[in-house]
């Protein structure tokens, strides 16, 4: 609980965030209602069916110890960034062809910026950085 | 009124007793919808039915955490009658959105994901029936925009369809329990 208000007062300070330039600004608030879409495979602190979440933006993909990841994701070479999450956001099957995310995408480009502002503002709590 | 409050009447308990054993019919219909796409599937095979295996793959183990969830909340102690026994339903109704996932992958040649040996859920934040009833509207809410995403990435046209079957089954869990907790059951016109 204690992590989740953590995360909550993160998110809530970096309010907007200009996420890549083709990009609308990105509402955190917003992104961290739209993250509930997310909840049946992912949560910002633990790997489920999909990894966590937090930290997400800098990190090299398929690189969270301990999920068991698509050999395709784990062989993009991708690195995390606004642009890069807008981009799989819209189409992950598009951008990474074998990913085991099994979804359509988000098609507002407003949306991916909220969501690409929440998770950027989404720093892990405990050990696990 | 509530729904704890409607459940204690009559009407709701003799509809209740009836989805209880009805609901095994509807799921059978969405088994056999689900089964009867696969062998379409099979007989062209290819990276299409490979994709749409993972698609299946994925869905099977949140399958399996849901069914767990559950199990937690069952077991936590928290739940009373009526609750109790809609989480129950409920998880029975994953169990065989699982079962029905594995069959289906495994007819199409790939292999099942096993459950989990150990979940990790936010145990520390459940409290009461509510905060149970909550924590289970948030994973069933995102089952259904799991299965929305889900439906038109599918190669196999009757593979959406069952698919859409399952989201059907996750939005009345997700509407039942909002209600059971005091909230607008629907939202929007939309999911999203």
């Amino acid at each position: 609980m204690i992590r989740d208000g953590v995360l909550r007062i993160l998110a809530a300070a970096v309010a907007v965030v200009p996420a890549a330039s083709a990009m609308p600004p990105g509402d955190a608030a917003r992104g961290e209602a739209i993250y509930s879409r997310c909840f049946a495979c992912h949560s910002l602190d633990a790997n489920r069916t999909g990894p966590r979440h937090c930290g997400l933006l800098g990190r090299r993909a398929g690189s969270v110890p301990g999920f068991d990841y698509s050999p395709a994701m784990r062989a993009s070479g991708i690195v995390w960034d606004a642009k890069s999450l807008d981009r799989f956001l819209a189409s992950p099957a598009a951008m990474v062809p074998g990913t085991s995310m099994g979804y359509a995408g988000i098609a507002s480009a407003q949306e991916r910026a909220d969501l690409v502002a929440f998770l950027g503002a989404a720093r892990c709590s405990g050990p696990r950085e | 009124m509530s729904f704890f409050a409607m459940a204690k009447g009559p009407l709701l308990r003799a509809s209740r007793r009836r989805f209880l054993s009805n609901s095994g019919v509807a799921l059978s219909g969405a088994a056999v919808a689900l089964l009867a796409g696969r062998e379409a599937l099979a007989a062209t095979g290819g990276a299409a039915t490979e994709a749409d295996a993972r698609i299946l793959n994925t869905a099977l183990a949140a399958e399996l955490e849901a069914v767990a969830a559950y199990q937690v909340g069952a077991g936590s102690g928290l739940l009373r009658k009526p609750a109790l026994d809609l989480a129950l339903a409920f998880q029975g109704h994953h169990k065989e959105h699982a079962d029905v996932l594995a069959k289906t992958i495994e007819k199409l040649g790939g292999r099942p994901v096993a459950a989990k040996a150990r979940y990790e859920f936010p145990t520390e934040g459940l409290k009461s029936e509510a905060d149970v009833l909550r924590f289970a509207a948030s994973l069933e809410k995102g089952a259904v925009s799991a299965y929305l995403g889900a439906v038109p990435v599918f190669g196999n046209r009757d593979l959406a369809k069952a698919a859409a079957s399952i989201l059907g089954d996750e939005a009345m869990h997700w509407a039942v329990l909002r209600h059971a907790v005091g909230e607008t059951p629907v939202p929007s016109a939309f999911v999203s």
